[in-house]
Order: structure tokens, then C-alpha cells, then sequence
């Protein structure tokens, strides 16, 4: 987009009443550290006008509703996220029972507690073991389960992830500083359907006396993507 | 279509850069994106965003994040759905109304709406082609249009391990060819079918695929 045709686009939105456009710069507070990165590159620079138009032209036609977005953005940023895949994992250790529900049929057992819907209308949770490790990624695009883990991170929408988890996925697993024994399987799960994956890690060793809140706060979003395990002592499921 | 989307296998793309203590959105503008293309009442079959991804040329779609791909493809679909015009979307000004008399999400419409979700399965009672255990192997196709059948398993050996339920096929539906529902199955490729030597025997790759991609081994 040129110049000018930015120059438009700010006036048209502001002859439409749409608040003004913050500074590009204050946007995209990280573009500036990884500029060499495709999956973090410079945005372009039009990027923020544009979205603004977008959603001036949509209001202005009764296609969305403001508020209605607001919401949409508020539930993904504060309710729906890895501490609720960090709960069903809790429960699972400490209750045997619930445990075995969770591997034959993830959505229901999920939805005791609470969680499903979009993005999560089928689940199949996976256990890692000592002699199996599980991995999941979306070579294709970008499926995640959502109601468990919230929005995927970029890392994980990146080229780097998609391409190498299924021809390496130990030396990527590496460079997350995992290291697997040779004689561990290792299982990558492609979700290349309307199948999301949730990895089940193993309770780390000296956690015995732990309670469900306790597990919780150790269980992390990595551990349950299939990149690291959970350690006895972590800073939780928002890393 | 064998494009960079399908990205499963592919080589020197950098290592991978976890960020820590990421934000969901990194700026305002990615929120709204993706609040949009929720809320929408698009006039296309649903999934067809990520369809239109998959049609960013190459280059650009690697040099675009995440979020712009999203806007860029929802844009697209806006307009060849007729619902918006390139000129409303370059001038920020709506030029007519809702002309698709399309469904305008209400705010107390958002948790019922994540709630439900939109399942992909249809109780539809379809007999299975395949059963557990049993050896298949991959089509070997090369669309010019949509798949969920990744280069990597085409040709290849696997093993059904489990049997998903009828669900609508990605493949037709999003071209607007029908949902041709049918069974999907988790199919388990041995690493060493897919990459040979250099992959170790233990390890595996399971692939979500239909009926309609699959043979009898």
C-alpha cells in the first residue's frame, strides 16, 4: 500500500468517526526484535490501518457488533487459556478414575469441568509416559485445542515449529532442552482434521503430597503441547 | 495444492524462538482480526478462511504473520462473497448495508456462540472403510485445491489406530463440492516410512485422514 493510499485510508476513517489510529510503533511493540524472523517480521506498515477499516466497513454494514468483538477479545485474553488444560491435567493425577475417562473420551471428561466449545468439539488426550513421549502440532495450519489451552503461541504457528516436528522431533525437542533416551517412542500427532490434541504429561517425581491448586500452578502450557515436561517446582501454566 | 502451507517436513526453516510471558495479541489490531473472522456471519462454508490462507502466494504468505494472513484472507472472502467491495475495504467507507441480510452477532450472543462450537461430526450412519489395526496406505494425489491429506504421508504406509465417527470432509466442503461426510481416523505412519534411515525406529507420526484419502494396504 502506498503512502497515499494510507494518507486515504486515515482520513476516511476519521471522516467515519473510527477512533483515531494509535501510533504504528506503539502497535507493534516486538517487531524490533526479530526482524530477521519471518514469523515475527516487520509488519507492514499498513497492517493496523487496514484492520481499522475493516472493522469501520463491517460496523457501518450491521455485520458486527463492537461490543460483541470486545467480548470475543476480552474471553481470549482472560478466561479461556492453559490454566484450565492445567486443571483437567491435576485432576487427572489425582484421580484415577477421572484419569481413565480423560484417555477414552477427552470431551466429556473435560466438560466436567467445565470447558469445551469451540475449537474443542473433539478431543483425544494423549499420555506421555516413561517410555513414550507425545508431541502435537498442526503442519498444515494452526489447530490448537483451544478450550483447554486457549490461543496458540506463535512459536507454535511458526515455519521452524510446523516444518521440523515431524522429520526431527527430537532435535527440536532439543532445542526446547529435552532430551529423550534413544529407546523412548516418540509420537508426533499431526492435526490435520477437526481433532484436537492434548498431551497428558507425567506428574513429576516429589509432587506426592501436592493438592489439585498445587498441581494445577506446576502444569504448563509447553508440558501439555508435548514440548517439556512438568518439573516439581515451575512457574505454571502461563509460560 | 502443494503449497507452502503444507509445511510438514520441510527443512531450514530457523529454529524455533519461544517467547517468554507471550501476550495472546501482540497488538490491538491482532485481536481484532480474530474477533472479526469469529463473529462473522460469513455467506461461505465454514473453514474456507483457512482455504483462502492456503492461497496467499508463497512469498507472501511466509513473509506475513500470523494475524495478517487472517486479515488478508478474510478480506478476501468479504469480498468474493460479495458481503464488502475492494473500494469500501481500501476506503474504510461502507458504500451499502448488509446486502447478504447476514446474522450481526450480539455481545450476549459470544459465550453461547464459543460454547457450542461447530462440530464437524454428522450422525449419519455410514459403515467404516477401514477397522483398527488394519494397514492402509495414503493416496498419492496432488490437488491444485484443498487437502488435509499433507505431502509427507502421500504414497505412505500406515496403520489405522482409531476411528474418529463420520465427520464432513474438509476437502470437498470448503471448495463448496458438498461435506461428503465419512469416516476419519487416526492412521499411524512409522517415522522411518515417512523420512527412512536417518529417522529412529521407535518413533511415529499419527495423521488425521478420511476415508476418501485412504486405500487397503
Amino acid at each position: 500500500m502506498t503512502t497515499t493510499r494510507r494518507e486515504l485510508l486515515a482520513t476516511a476513517l476519521t471522516a467515519a468517526g473510527a477512533a483515531v489510529t494509535p501510533p504504528l510503533a506503539a502497535a507493534q511493540p516486538h517487531d524490533h526484535e526479530h526482524d530477521h524472523d519471518p514469523d515475527h517480521q516487520a509488519l507492514p506498515s499498513d497492517v493496523a490501518l487496514r484492520t481499522k477499516a475493516l472493522e469501520s466497513v463491517l460496523v457501518a454494514k450491521g455485520l458486527v457488533d463492537r461490543a460483541a468483538l470486545d467480548a470475543l477479545v476480552d474471553t481470549y485474553e482472560h478466561q479461556i487459556g492453559p490454566r484450565n488444560g492445567a486443571r483437567v491435567i491435576a485432576r487427572a493425577w489425582l484421580d484415577g478414575a477421572y484419569k481413565q475417562r480423560l484417555l477414552k473420551n477427552a470431551k466429556a471428561a473435560i466438560a466436567e469441568l467445565g470447558y469445551g466449545g469451540a475449537q474443542g468439539e473433539q478431543m483425544v488426550v494423549v499420555e506421555n509416559t516413561a517410555q513414550v513421549h507425545n508431541l502435537v502440532v498442526c503442519t498444515l495450519c494452526s489447530c490448537y485445542p483451544w478450550p483447554v489451552l486457549g490461543l496458540p503461541p506463535v512459536w507454535y504457528k511458526s515455519a521452524a515449529y510446523r516444518s521440523r516436528s515431524v522429520i526431527d522431533p527430537r532435535g527440536l525437542l532439543r532445542e526446547f532442552g529435552l532430551e529423550l533416551a534413544a529407546d523412548v517412542e516418540v509420537r508426533v500427532w499431526d492435526s490435520t482434521a477437526e481433532v484436537r490434541y492434548l498431551v497428558l504429561p507425567e506428574r513429576p517425581a516429589g509432587t506426592e503430597n501436592l493438592g489439585e491448586a498445587e498441581l494445577a500452578a506446576l502444569v504448563t502450557r509447553d508440558a501439555m503441547v508435548g514440548v517439556s515436561r512438568v518439573g516439581a517446582s515451575h512457574e505454571g501454566a502461563h509460560a | 495444492m502443494n503449497g507452502v502451507h503444507d509445511m510438514g517436513g520441510m527443512q531450514d526453516m530457523g529454529p524455533v524462538r519461544p517467547e517468554k510471558n507471550e501476550p495472546v495479541f501482540h497488538a490491538a489490531w491482532e485481536g481484532r482480526v480474530f474477533a472479526m473472522y469469529i463473529a462473522i456471519d460469513g455467506d461461505w462454508p465454514r473453514g474456507s478462511g483457512r482455504y483462502q490462507r492456503e492461497l496467499i502466494p508463497p512469498a507472501d504468505y511466509l513473509r506475513m504473520s500470523y494475524y495478517e494472513r487472517w486479515l488478508t484472507s478474510l478480506s478476501e472472502l468479504l469480498i468474493k462473497s460479495g458481503m464488502v467491495t475492494r473500494t469500501e475495504l481500501e476506503t474504510g467507507v461502507a458504500q451499502g448495508g448488509n446486502t447478504k441480510d447476514r446474522h450481526m452477532l450480539r455481545v450476549d450472543e459470544v459465550a453461547p456462540m464459543i460454547a457450542a462450537g461447530g462440530a464437524s461430526t454428522r450422525d449419519v450412519p455410514l459403515a467404516a472403510k477401514f477397522h483398527e489395526g488394519q494397514r492402509v496406505r495414503a493416496h498419492n494425489i496432488n490437488p491444485a485445491g484443498h487437502t488435509r491429506l499433507p505431502r509427507y504421508a502421500r504414497g505412505k504406509q500406515g496403520t489405522i489406530v482409531r476411528d474418529h465417527g463420520v465427520h464432513v470432509f474438509n476437502d470437498s466442503f470448503v471448495q463448496g463440492l458438498g461435506e461428503k461426510p465419512q469416516h476419519l481416523y487416526s492412521v499411524r505412519f512409522a517415522a522411518r516410512e515417512l523420512w527412512g534411515p536417518q529417522a529412529a525406529t521407535t518413533d511415529s507420526v499419527y495423521v488425521d485422514l478420511w476415508d476418501d484419502h485412504l486405500d487397503a494396504a
